[in-house]
């Protein structure tokens, strides 16, 4: 066979602009090229987005890894870990590389010192770079030497966070966003953290003076020092540690340790030295090619008519304009320059910035609303009927509509007051959608654009799940699901929509109401004999989770429970970590517990070596970190039973002190809490359950915003909310009605489970349920009994109740042989025989 | 001794298949490398390796079904026998497995060439 022959291309830069033009190349042409990568970290690729969060401890470095590195050898990718390329020799057409020393930053300026004797050659066709930029360090004395960082790579927000232990007062040069990401990240370090910005306002590429001011309030207010106008000119060391700062205006600062988060300049030293052109950055025309025709360039080090972007969604575009060209997909494809606009929290304050923070003729007009009270700011700046730009602080529900207009270009309405305040919060309409630009993010964990989507839709993807699997939309955290759905709804055109959308699981052509009657009516009381009787004997194990739950709420009593279609947690009644491990949450009704009970945890703790012991959100005590094999152990130790906290079932049920203690409450939320779970605990479903009591509208408990809740209201009332969600989607309960005693909150809350429990979609929560079917629908069919239900959906849930029995009790007479072992070593080998 | 080319795989003894439950995994540590087995409700069993190539979930620990294994940590799925996963470029390496005399005998590469490319993997090169 004759192999094709590929040409080579060279990669200059493994960041986040490198990979993804690899990407999009390799998606539209996997043969086209010979793939070599130099990357001056010894990583693969991450999402340097997400660096705050492995400063302030939300993420492991390993969580933010875009590639890992099988992706390479996977693509047949030679990847030139910690080799930084100094040249591209033209004449030869090849790239020469360096290894960097290993303690030498990625950024240096000083090569010698910082690379090892020898070389590597790539030889090329084509060439791209992607240097992207270093961090800026404004001229100072003293910066460089211990306890002075600078954020930006993975290893420095290691060595920040290793650092600010020993420190009291940290000091952040930089009032621009990655700055105040860090002050956010050492504020949870526990530090005192002042930041210094040199301009006399914060973020200045993103707000006006004014907005700056407000900013500046909002973060004293958390707890953040600003000092403005500071030019730091000199770090004051004694004995090795940092003591002070000494500015230009003559005053000084005492602090521990310094970070410099001052901006961004474009890496071009290669660009340079292999005579290309370079102004401020390498300069590329708009098929990103350089004036070398064989070599292209992207993202931060990139000038393009004039600008410079430092930010994620101009790489995106220029990727996909240099792949198309790069593979003849479109070899016209042309990058326009792109038009910024951002939506972030900084610190938890709402932001949004687009265009222009000021006006730029005095033709412009400008709309400002001021609500400083609550540190709300919007402006507007309009020219020629459309929006140049806006700044929405403190408050930023108006902003998909203004960057909607300000990306599409749109006239914008004649009374302006329409655009200062969020229409809809219940979410996007579908008009919205339609008209939304194609670069538009929908799926904000897997960054899928709105233009991906509409494709996959148009190709023939016509679910939700099948949108997912083309283009992983809405496969993290699911809550642009919707959107997905409405964008199919709305380009799907004359496609036959996909009937196993509704089916209950995918692998039994059947919806739920059918499935039900089909099981009942052939009396199937396991997985595997509905596989037989309903899905030609075809076991599907995608379906098996589903089916189990399902038959379990058929038949209390008479399930015949096969192990193997459970999902692990439930197979072992505990958690599954990212690292294999499990995760022990005993039960504390109402989460009130005792000094014994506490006493009684930290010995199993102890003696088990649990690596974390952490408060859950639920109220109770979560031990992290447990090996399969010490489950059992550990649960008889406890003496407690199992929380279900790893289940789709009754989790738990919160309270707030109540009346035991409170000065406020009017209704014995403990007690009700406690009867709660004591009830319903264990009650499978089709999603999870939390619940919550609260002895007054305050709430403490967050009962409004629960699957279901209790609020007690004065007069001795309980209000009961179903439908509440405070996870990836937030959303308020719905009122389903107002009774008088606890044993009332737990027959409506009983009849609701097992309502849901029968007509519930497989893994669809309380807050879509209630949604779908309407609050209206529901209390007329729980409260006012329209369809003459209720007394059987009493009987039911009353069934499943009387059915519990506490899954750790199986530490005593394991269920199955192995379900508790842990890896087994293979004995020696008994048998051996050559093969030869 | 094995020369620098050739792979030997020897047969290891893994014990009694009764451990083994219907459609269940269970892990074993062969030469240092974790091993998932399948015995699947219709009688076939099967050994792969363990780890998930996306994020190392533990694939013992996943529901197997019609030959096929769904990992536990983000539902990644991948065919037993061929080891082809179903996002592209995800494959497992697969072991020859059997139960003789209700023993459980597996055939394990070992040498310098030791592991076996995935055989979706050799199929894109």
């Amino acid at each position: 066979m004759i192999k094709k022959c590929r040409q080579k291309l060279v990669v200059i830069g493994n960041g986040m602009a490198g990979a993804r033009v690899v990407e999009e190349i390799l998606k539209r042409d996997p043969e086209a090229y010979d793939i070599a990568m130099f990357g001056a970290e010894p990583y693969g690729n991450y999402n340097r987005i997400l660096l705050s969060n492995v400063l302030n401890g939300s993420q492991s470095a390993s969580e933010i890894f875009i590639n890992p590195l099988s992706w390479y050898w996977e693509n047949r990718i030679t990847l030139h870990a910690g080799i930084k390329a100094v040249k591209i020799d033209r004449e030869r057409k090849v790239v020469i590389g360096k290894p960097m020393k290993k303690e030498a930053s990625a950024y240096t300026l000083s090569p010698d010192s910082a690379f090892e004797e020898k070389t590597i050659e790539e030889g090329y066709d084509r060439v791209i770079i992607a240097t992207g930029s270093r961090p800026f360090v404004p001229p100072m004395e003293g910066f460089g030497g211990a306890g002075t960082f600078m954020f930006r790579t993975v290893d420095d927000c290691e060595r920040i966070a290793e650092y600010a232990k020993e420190c009291k007062k940290a000091a952040v040069i930089g009032g621009g966003l990655l700055g105040l990401e860090a002050a956010r990240g050492l504020l949870t370090h526990g530090v005192e953290v002042t930041v210094l910005e040199a301009a006399p306002q914060l973020m200045i590429a993103q707000l006006d003076p004014e907005s700056g001011q407000m900013l500046k309030s909002t973060m004293e207010g958390m707890g953040v020092k600003v000092l403005l106008e500071k030019i730091t000119t000199k770090i004051e060391t004694v004995e090795g540690r940092i003591t002070r700062l000494l500015f230009k205006d003559g005053t000084t600062l005492d602090t521990d340790m310094v970070v410099v988060s001052a901006g961004i300049r474009p890496i071009t030293e290669i660009a340079s030295v292999s005579g290309l052109t370079v102004d401020k950055a390498i300069v590329v025309d708009d098929q990103m090619r350089t004036n070398d025709p064989e070599i292209f360039a992207l993202g931060e080090c990139v000038q393009h008519r004039g600008k410079i972007y430092g930010l994620v969604d101009p790489i995106w575009e220029m990727a996909n304009v240099l792949a198309d060209v790069l593979t003849n997909k479109n070899v016209s494809a042309a990058y326009q320059g792109s038009k910024l606009g951002t939506k972030l929290k900084v610190m938890g304050c709402e932001l949004a910035s687009m265009g222009d923070t000021k006006p730029a003729a005095p033709t412009d007009e400008v709309v400002v609303y001021r609500e400083p009270k609550r540190g709300v700011y919007k402006k507007l700046i309009i020219r020629d009927e459309k929006l140049a730009g806006a700044i929405l602080l403190g408050e930023a529900d108006a902003a998909s509509m203004l960057m909607q207009m300000f990306f599409s270009g749109a006239k914008v309405p004649e009374r302006r007051a329409d655009m200062l305040f969020g229409e809809e919060p219940a979410g996007v309409s579908m008009v919205n959608l339609v008209s939304m630009p194609d670069n538009v993010q929908i799926c904000n964990c897997n960054g899928v654009s709105k233009k991906q989507i509409v494709d996959a839709v148009r190709s023939g993807c016509n679910s939700v799940s099948k949108v997912g699997a083309c283009t992983k939309a809405g496969t993290g955290c699911q809550s642009c699901k919707g959107m997905v759905a409405q964008l199919i709804e709305a380009y799907k055109g004359d496609a036959e929509a996909d009937p196993s959308e509704n089916y209950y699981v995918p692998g039994v052509p059947l919806e739920k109401s059918q499935l039900v009657a089909e099981i009942k009516r052939r009396n199937l009381r396991s997985v595997s004999a509905v596989f037989d009787a309903l899905a030609g004997g075809k076991e599907c194990p995608a379906s098996k989770a589903g089916l189990a739950s399902l038959l379990k709420s058929l038949w209390p009593d008479e399930y015949i429970d096969e192990r193997d279609a459970r999902f692990i947690n439930d197979r072992v009644h505990a958690n599954i970590q990212k690292d294999g491990t499990f995760s022990v949450i005993p039960r504390i009704y109402g989460g009130v517990t005792s000094p014994e009970e506490l006493r009684r945890i930290a010995d199993v703790a102890i003696k088990y070596k649990v690596p974390m012991v952490k408060i859950t959100g639920g109220q109770r005590i979560d031990l992290l970190g447990v090996k399969k094999e010490d489950l059992p152990g550990m649960w008889q130790e406890l003496g407690m039973p199992s929380g279900h906290a790893y289940t789709k079932s009754f989790r738990t049920c919160k309270s707030c002190v109540g009346t035991d203690f409170c000065r406020y409450g009017v209704g014995d939320s403990i007690a009700l809490a406690q009867k709660i779970e004591r009830r319903f605990q264990g009650i499978e479903s089709p999603h999870k359950m939390k619940l919550a009591t609260a002895g007054c509208p305050r709430n403490c408990s967050e009962a409004y915003v629960k699957d279901l809740g209790a609020v007690a209201i004065e007069g001795g009332l309980w209000e009961i909310y179903l439908g509440g969600a405070a996870g990836a989607s937030v959303r308020k309960g719905d009122l389903l009605c107002t009774v008088k005693t606890h044993d009332d909150v737990l027959k409506y809350m009983g009849r609701f489970m097992q309502y849901y429990r029968e007509h519930a979609r497989y893994l669809e929560r309380t807050y879509g349920f209630v949604e779908r079917l309407g609050i209206d629908k529901l209390r007329a069919i729980l409260v006012d009994d329209s369809e003459g239900i209720c007394a059987r959906l009493d009987a039911e849930i009353q069934k499943a109740v009387d059915a519990y029995k506490d899954p750790w009790k199986e530490a005593e007479l394991p269920a199955y042989p192995t379900q508790f072992s842990g890896p087994e070593l293979a004995a020696i080998l008994e048998v051996a025989e050559s093969n030869g | 001794m094995a020369n620098q080319d050739e792979v030997r795989p020897l047969t290891f003894n893994l014990g009694s298949a009764e451990k083994l439950s219907d459609g269940i995994g269970h892990c074993f540590v062969v030469c240092g490398e974790e091993i998932a087995i399948f015995r699947q409700r219709d009688g076939r069993i099967f050994a792969v390796q363990n780890r998930c190539p996306h994020k190392n979930g533990p694939l013992s620990e996943g529901i197997s079904g019609d030959g096929k294994v769904v990992c536990p940590l983000h539902s990644h799925k991948f065919d037993l026998s061929s080891g082809k996963g179903g996002e592209p470029r995800e494959c497992l390496k697969t072991y020859a497995v059997r139960v003789f005399n209700g023993e459980i005998l597996l055939s394990f590469p070992t040498g310098d060439a030791a592991a076996p490319e995935p055989e979706c993997a050799a199929r894109h090169a």
